[in-house]
């Protein structure tokens, strides 16, 4: 049983249509790589998946714990536990970075029913996480990602996400930017979520990440499709072919 | 896109356009000297406040409306203004108070009753509706530590020393158009008088009301901080929901001398009108402080959320050494509202400091203009300036401009200026959506962020309820 299944997805973006019928199961438990070249359509896949407003379906569907998810609302999709670490986090001046996690936290818990957070209940709860992540804890008193470095901003990310808990986690470039230091915290918070249960759909670039965050699955974006599936073994071959002599399966 | 969804978030009902049901003695229309003679008759003012009425009414008739703001509007029809509306009961104590005018300022959310603490701290209210003071509370308590909290009327008659030395010595009586007609035919208003070395024990706020038809408001403020003294005084005021626009004219004079301070707040909420431009408040509003002696500062914080014109330049005449003056400003417009707003910053004495933090914000078909004068004499040596003027658009039909303007005769001074546009973009919105937050609490988030730095200047109490008042204008219609 898959978690989240996407079907003969097409999808443009303004006049230029970029999937042209995607195919994608993310079982439970496990980590996908979406790897491909530029403009093969990796991020508006991301896009797609949690509804952003520059995306317009054109067929196809996306059906997340068996319901269709093509007409949810974003927030309704987030608070359902469908997750994206964005590639390039915005800025946010004059909101402070805790008081918007608590909101997003404090949304969460009341989608679910349950007690909501007080400040200091939920700076405790924070703790261990900021640690983990070896985040300095005047970072969630200054605004939301402003002024923040690149390392800053995706672990900022990396922190919303062991927060809110999600079901289904999007990593767009996730390694973007990133020096060693900052690689390995935001891996290890990553790694820290696989629970046997949560999916992965770690979309990059370059195998870099992959060293960190085992993968499960790869799978081969081209031309707004998916081209080819396999197992961790494809990384190598990547690496050394490039993505031109692949194979559609 | 999310415009459509922002537009929806944006159209905030009014909330405050119910109409108070008391019987009110009104003037017919028109303004001449028999007006004039009728309003001081009516508030026993001695022969010389008469007479210097009658002498600005003359000034008036001889000056031309000023048209030089960025602001579109139906011409003015002054002698279709009634210029005196009062509840009909004279009104001695909180006793004889109409219950509905009680209950009208506890849907306000302003409680008259003596026992009111915000927060713990007791906050003195002066309320006005229409042309007269209703009551003031905490006086005598206030009189033990020497401060003066009342009505302008009654300062008139009470205290005519200080009214004849101050009153006009910061806004002249023929100062502009809309403040020379104000100095003709002010109703009501509030006088503060700090002694020295006092240190007011508590929040000084008066609430004004428009509530009669056809009526316009000219409420006319002084307030003096004697040497070494220090007062916070807040103002709001609201009216009800009419098709046609009312007129308010309103002075504020703040006289602050050698190392006293005045902090003063605003939150504006007169009523805007529709969304097509039908009813709302003219607001032309003058209001000028002046640090007469050394180390004298002065604060202005206004929360402008309502009136359908917004004209208003709140300004400090730096005139004593060291003396500083400062500007927060938050002015929203949305619906077809229109502000042009600002102040001005003169530096007269030597190191004197000004800063100016401007954000406004548009939404809807709303137009929102900063107009900023910063001058510094030739004896103003070691003078600064910071200004930052930073505007937010919501959808893309309202607009935003900003004109800085700086006059300098002193080479060394500091002066510096930083203007932003931003547009609340849709990945900051999506991001937030991303995130679990809904539409309407992601735009709240967003506006609260970047209104961060003047609400911080506001007194607890009055930030709250600032947040509150923009959230009601901004997304009172979603949910």
């Amino acid at each position: 049983m898959s978690i989240m299944k996407i079907e003969n997805l097409q999808a443009k973006i303004g006049d230029k249509q970029i999937l042209k019928g995607l195919n994608l199961e993310l079982e439970p438990g496990k980590v996908h790589a979406i790897m491909g070249p530029n403009g093969a359509g990796k991020s508006t896949l991301s896009k797609a998946l949690v509804g952003h407003y520059d995306i317009e379906i054109l067929g196809g569907d996306i059906t997340y714990k068996g319901k269709s998810i093509n007409e949810m609302e974003p927030e309704e999709r987030a608070l359902e536990g469908i997750f994206l670490s964005f590639q390039h986090p915005v800025e946010i001046p004059g909101v402070n970075n805790a008081y918007f996690l608590r909101t997003a936290l404090n949304a969460k818990l009341k989608h679910q029913g349950k007690e909501e957070l007080n400040a200091a209940e939920f700076l405790r709860a924070m703790k261990g996480h900021l640690e983990m992540l070896g985040m300095k804890s005047d970072m969630i008193s200054r605004s939301l990602n402003e002024g923040f470095s690149g390392g800053e901003k995706k672990r900022n990310e990396i922190l919303q996400m062991l927060i809110l808990e999600p079901e289904v986690i999007i990593l767009d470039e996730i390694d973007s930017g990133l020096d060693i230091d900052a690689l390995r915290a935001v891996s290890e918070g990553i790694n820290k979520m696989k629970d046997g249960k949560r999916s992965f759909l770690v979309i990059t670039h370059y195998s870099r990440i992959l060293d960190y965050i085992e993968p499960d699955y790869i799978h081969v974006l081209k031309d707004g499709k998916v081209i080819k599936t396999a197992g961790p073994e494809l990384v190598p071959y990547l690496e050394e072919h490039g993505y031109d002599g692949i194979e559609e399966d | 896109m999310a415009n459509e969804g922002l537009d929806k978030a944006v159209s905030g009902e009014y909330a405050l356009g119910f109409e108070i049901d008391i019987e009110t003695e009104t003037v017919p229309p028109g303004l001449d000297e028999s007006t004039i003679a009728f309003i001081s008759k009516k508030k026993e003012e001695p022969e010389w406040m008469l007479e210097l009425r009658l002498k600005a009414l003359k000034k008036w008739e001889t000056m031309t409306e000023p048209h030089w703001g960025k602001l579109d509007y139906e011409p003015i029809d002054y002698q279709s203004i009634s210029y005196y509306a009062a509840p009909k009961e004279g009104i001695d104590s909180l006793d004889e108070v109409d219950p509905k005018i009680l209950e009208a300022y506890e849907k306000l959310g302003i409680s008259l009753e003596e026992q009111k603490q915000l927060a713990g701290v007791k906050v003195a209210v002066d309320a006005v509706v229409d042309s007269v003071s209703v009551k003031t509370t905490y006086s005598e308590e206030l009189a033990e530590h020497g401060v003066i909290f009342c009505s302008i009327s009654e300062a008139i008659r009470d205290y005519p020393e200080l009214v004849k030395k101050y009153m006009f010595s910061v806004v002249p009586m023929a100062d502009n158009y809309f403040a020379a007609l104000n100095s003709a035919v002010f109703t009501d208003g509030t006088f503060v008088y700090i002694p020295k070395g006092v240190r007011c024990p508590m929040e000084l706020s008066t609430y004004f009301r428009i509530n009669a038809m056809n009526t316009g408001q000219f409420e006319r403020t002084l307030i003096i901080a004697d040497e070494g003294s220090h007062v916070s005084y807040n103002e709001g005021c609201s009216a009800p929901t009419r098709d046609e626009h009312q007129l308010h004219a309103a002075v504020v004079e703040l006289v602050i001398l050698k190392d006293a301070e005045i902090k003063y707040s605003t939150i504006q909420n007169w009523y805007p009108g529709d969304e097509t431009g039908k009813g709302g408040i003219y607001n032309f509003v003058t209001k000028r402080a002046i640090c007469e002696g050394d180390n004298a500062k002065v604060s202005w914080t206004q929360v402008e959320t309502g009136s359908a014109i917004t004209w208003k330049y709140p300004s400090c005449i730096l005139k004593g050494d060291n003396s500083i003056g400062e500007f927060y400003s938050v002015a929203v417009t949305t619906l077809a509202q229109q502000a042009d707003t600002g102040t001005k910053m003169i530096h007269i004495g030597k190191n004197t400091s000004s800063t100016i933090i401007s954000k406004g914000i548009s939404a809807m078909k709303g137009q929102n203009t900063y107009r900023g004068l910063v001058k510094i004499g030739a004896n103003a040596t070691g003078s600064r300036n910071y200004s930052e003027c930073d505007s937010l658009l919501i959808g893309s039909n309202c607009g935003a401009h900003t004109f800085p303007y700086l006059e300098s005769k002193d080479t060394q001074g500091q002066v510096e200026h930083e203007a932003t546009t931003s547009k609340i973009s849709d990945e900051q919105l999506f991001y937030l959506r991303q995130r679990g937050i809904n539409e309407e609490d992601a735009v709240s988030m967003i506006v609260h962020g970047f209104c961060k730095q003047v609400f911080s200047q506001l007194p607890m109490e009055y930030a709250v309820e600032a947040k509150a008042l923009l959230e009601l204008t901004l997304e009172g219609s979603v949910g």
